[in-house]
């Protein structure tokens, strides 16, 4: 898993370098954000002198798939103090959800959920700032051609097979996956936004009508 | 822009970022909701990464790929078969790139 983050990582900070923000602000940019497809998605716009509050929009729709990572999250840690809580998902990330999801489908109370939460975390956010600072200051030495990003996009592959339990997740992953590159000319990264609307609504549509047996009267 | 626009866009985002991951885990009761959303959301998170990874296989500069000469595809699927045989996520993503770099340097596509 650390080659993906890693390997992600390393072209991100490539992708800052080369936008030309300078290296201390792309630095300060990725430890702060935290957020790969964020600042990825951002620097475009940044390098194009985009109004603030449009680079802030963009955030807003690539981070909103955190929000369902985050109410995922509630029943495991919601026995703990709100600062833990708030500092807990400042290190929520795809990767972490979708180890941490594989590792404890259910909750059980009692658990140390918190712990396995944070050594994962933390290893993982440790890969990405060396991986990122590694290619902000390597920057051009690096070509695109080497696929790096691939490695990156291959982990999110294996992850999301990871999270194919019912035949419904996979109805939900395909209408993802036809919504976001169907919807992909949108501006501000929307397409992830629709894509999820879209595989929530099919997938709630599909559970009410196998619940209600059919041509029975709602 | 100048450094200290990006300074505080760089403080925006962070905020806004850091603002969407706690959002369910702020407050202290759990959230009034709707029962359909509750259920919905349990699909949100397969949907938000099969979403990020699809475009990134089958777009090029924002149009689909035109060809079936397309060292991504291979990847992918090599990567999925992988993945269906093994459940290795570490052979998936080594056995992905590897097919996927084979083919573009390989055979040049």
């Amino acid at each position: 898993m650390a080659i993906g983050i890693g390997a992600w990582g390393i072209v991100a900070g490539v992708a800052m370098a080369k936008s030309g923000m300078g290296v201390p602000l792309a630095i300060f940019m990725s430890v702060l954000v935290y957020a790969g497809s964020a600042q990825i998605a951002s620097l475009p716009l940044i390098a194009a002198d985009a109004p603030m509050w449009v680079v802030w929009a963009t955030t807003l729709c690539v981070s909103l798939r955190f929000m369902a990572f985050s109410f995922h999250y509630r029943p495991y840690f919601a026995h703990l103090p709100r600062p833990q809580r708030v500092a807990l998902s400042y290190l929520m990330g795809d990767t972490n959800f979708a180890l941490f999801i594989r590792r404890f489908p259910e909750h059980v109370p009692g658990q140390r959920y918190d712990e396995y939460f944070l050594g994962c975390a933390l290893v993982t956010y440790g890969i990405w700032e060396v991986s990122i600072i590694t290619g902000i200051v390597a920057g051009h030495g690096i070509p695109a051609s080497w696929g790096l990003g691939f490695a990156g996009t291959m982990a999110l592959l294996a992850l999301t097979c990871t999270q194919l339990r019912s035949p419904s997740t996979w109805v939900a992953a395909v209408v993802a996956a036809c919504a976001a590159v169907a919807a992909y000319a949108l501006p501000l990264k929307l397409n992830i936004v629709v894509a999820i609307a879209a595989a929530v609504a099919v997938c709630v549509l599909m559970d009410h009508a196998r619940a209600s047996p059919a041509g029975a009267k709602r | 822009m100048s450094p200290s626009e990006i300074f505080f866009t760089t403080l925006g985002m962070a905020v806004i970022s850091l603002l969407c991951r706690a959002f369910f885990l702020i407050p202290k009761q759990d959230l009034p909701m709707p029962g359909w959303l509750r259920e919905g959301l349990r699909y949100a998170p397969i949907a938000a990464l099969s979403a990020v990874v699809a475009p990134e296989l089958v777009l090029t500069q924002g149009h689909l790929i035109d060809t079936w000469r397309d060292p991504r595809v291979f990847g992918a699927i090599a990567g999925l078969a992988i993945y269906a045989w093994r459940r290795s996520l570490f052979g998936t993503i080594v056995g992905g790139t590897g097919v996927m770099l084979a083919l573009r340097f390989g055979l040049g596509w």
